[in-house]
């Protein structure tokens, strides 16, 4: 189904991507590299510079420097080749608003250059695909927040692309819409699809890619599996909460560096644990003999929002 | 090729879907004449009898060039929405895209034109044009509207929303009146008489108003002609750089 046009395992490829908007430095010296058939996550705050990569992997702007190559073609002397191997949906739906779906998907397909019968074949099977068979005739600017960006994808593979890229697709979506749309991209990476996208949401990142780099300011900062990156932080700890204020700097400096994590707004310290039940009860007699500071504690296990706010603040 | 016929029926489909649009270029223009032929027309003497007769050329191109601005809100809309990003990354050319919004303009504007025809005939505008005078009129028609909707394409490319782009219209809409679209040159002052009779309107409704009425033409339709492909000539690569420019 899909066509192999190039040879190798990396279907993006990148070296010293910089870009700069007048004084602002947007990207600096980024290097990519994403496998062939993998789900690959760029995780970073706003203006950290995500949508500025995937603008030139996609040949809509150039870079300053560095150099490119996507589905085995560089972005800007076969740019022609790029634009024929992948597909973008952006962060604000790309699709005409008094267009049925259907009129919107049968558009992409002829412009991806299928005759008039296989664009018309291929809107059906795609609106099959992303569950909007019965808004099919419907014109988009009646479809709710989900439903028209799944049509965005949708309208992203009119052409069996190779590598698709997705500028935030959940972003703005309510949770249900959210999951609908991980179940998405889940399914187009087990059809071998290469797929590109960013978030700002670790759990994102963290449920549906293969590799993930975080970005912060136009540098990687991080890079690896989504278990590599948790293990850059202890795995689990115990969260303890403390009766008042008193109790809770008398802990503090009782644990020093012993503390993982300090949030005295909630009155709460951390501090390596594995979890288990006899390291728990030991933990809480060793620190709080006479149990009167503690009143609560709480098993937390690291997410990548743990790392990534320990990658970003220091 | 192909590019082009697909964006072609997109942007004409887009315009028979906007109906807010379609209302306001057909309704203006003619209600435009009404008043015109009705509250002015008494006041105006021209000299080609019966006010209507002198006013509907008039009337035709200014609705031309009312409705052929309107492709600047439209481009606008592209260029500012997300789906510019799209047709680029699916190598869709900015050619196919204007294209595509031109050949819409004209069609509008060809449905637009017929109903103030209509209209006119029916409150006793009475052409008096053989096949080929017709038939240079209406060349003289498409090439004013594709003219003005290319300058309005380059307008569209250069507005920073479709709300700003839309303001193409009220210079579309105002051109005319300093012309002979709705008085004789000669009633209006003199420092005026300059402006009036070597802008674009002008010799474009002369040039109807020869052909559709059989009178002299004189070098209208040669000047009509000239400032059609002349603006043409302009709007097209301005059209091309501001493309490139908007999409750096």
């Amino acid at each position: 189904m899909k066509a192999v046009s190039a040879q190798g395992s990396w279907a993006i490829e990148a070296r010293g991507l910089a870009k700069a908007y007048g004084a602002v430095r947007v990207l600096g010296g980024l290097d990519l590299r994403v496998r062939r058939g993998s789900v690959f996550a760029m995780l970073g705050p706003n203006g950290a510079g995500k949508t500025t990569t995937v603008r030139i992997l996609t040949t809509l702007t150039r870079a300053d420097a560095g150099e490119a190559r996507v589905a085995g073609h560089d972005v800007i002397a076969e740019r022609a080749a790029v634009r024929s191997a992948i597909s973008l949906t952006g962060q604000y739906a790309a699709l005409d608003e008094e267009q049925t779906g259907e009129e919107n998907l049968r558009m992409m397909a002829r412009l991806r250059g299928r005759s008039r019968c296989q664009a018309a074949h291929t809107a059906r099977e795609l609106l099959e695909r992303f569950a909007l068979t019965d808004a099919a005739r419907r014109r988009v600017s009646t479809y709710s927040g989900g439903m028209r960006r799944r049509l965005d994808i949708a309208a992203g593979l009119t052409g069996d692309p190779e590598v698709v890229f997705l500028d935030e697709p959940t972003t703005g979506l309510d949770p249900r819409s959210r999951r609908t749309m991980w179940e998405v991209v889940a399914s187009l990476g087990e059809a071998g699809v290469t797929v590109f996208l960013t978030t700002q949401y670790l759990e994102e990142a963290d449920m549906l890619a293969d590799h993930i780099v975080v970005l912060d300011r136009g540098a990687a900062i991080a890079e690896g599996t989504p278990d590599e990156l948790k293990k850059r932080v202890a795995a689990q700890r115990l969260d303890l909460t403390m009766t008042d204020r008193h109790a809770y700097d008398a802990m503090a400096r009782r644990l020093g560096g012993r503390a993982v994590h300090e949030a005295p707004g909630e009155l709460m310290l951390g501090v390596a644990s594995d979890g288990s039940a006899p390291q728990v009860r030991a933990l809480l007699d060793e620190l709080d003999p006479a149990r009167v500071e503690i009143s609560r504690f709480a098993v937390h296990s690291a997410t990548l929002d743990d790392v990534f706010l320990e990658l970003t603040h220091e | 090729m192909s590019d082009y016929a697909v964006m072609a029926t997109r942007s004409i489909r887009l315009s028979r879907r906007n109906l807010d649009a379609v209302i306001t270029s057909l309704v203006l223009p003619v209600l435009l004449m009404l008043v015109f032929v009705y509250f002015f027309g008494g006041a105006i003497e021209t000299s080609t009898g019966t006010y209507v007769t002198y006013v509907a050329p008039g009337v035709l191109v200014m609705c031309a060039g009312y409705g052929a601005s309107m492709t600047a809100t439209t481009i606008s809309n592209d260029m500012t929405t997300g789906i510019i990003d799209r047709f680029r990354s699916m190598d869709t050319s900015g050619t196919a895209l204007l294209t595509g919004h031109v050949v819409a303009s004209v069609v509008r504007n060809a449905v637009a034109t017929a109903a103030v025809l209509a209209v006119a005939f029916a409150i006793g505008f009475r052409p008096q044009a053989g096949p080929a005078a017709w038939l240079a009129a209406l060349v003289i028609l498409v090439l004013y509207i594709s003219a003005l909707s290319w300058l309005a394409a380059a307008a569209g490319l250069l507005a920073k929303s479709p709300e700003a782009a839309g303001g193409f219209t009220f210079f579309t809409l105002f051109l005319p009146y300093p012309s002979s679209a709705f008085v004789p040159i000669d009633t209006m002052p003199s420092w005026l008489h300059g402006f009036a009779e070597n802008q674009p309107v002008t010799p474009v409704i002369e040039s109807m108003r020869g052909l559709l009425l059989d009178k002299p033409l004189g070098d209208s339709h040669w000047h009509a002609l000239a400032w059609c492909v002349g603006l043409l000539a302009v709007a097209l690569p301005l059209c091309g750089m501001l493309f490139r420019w908007r999409t750096r």
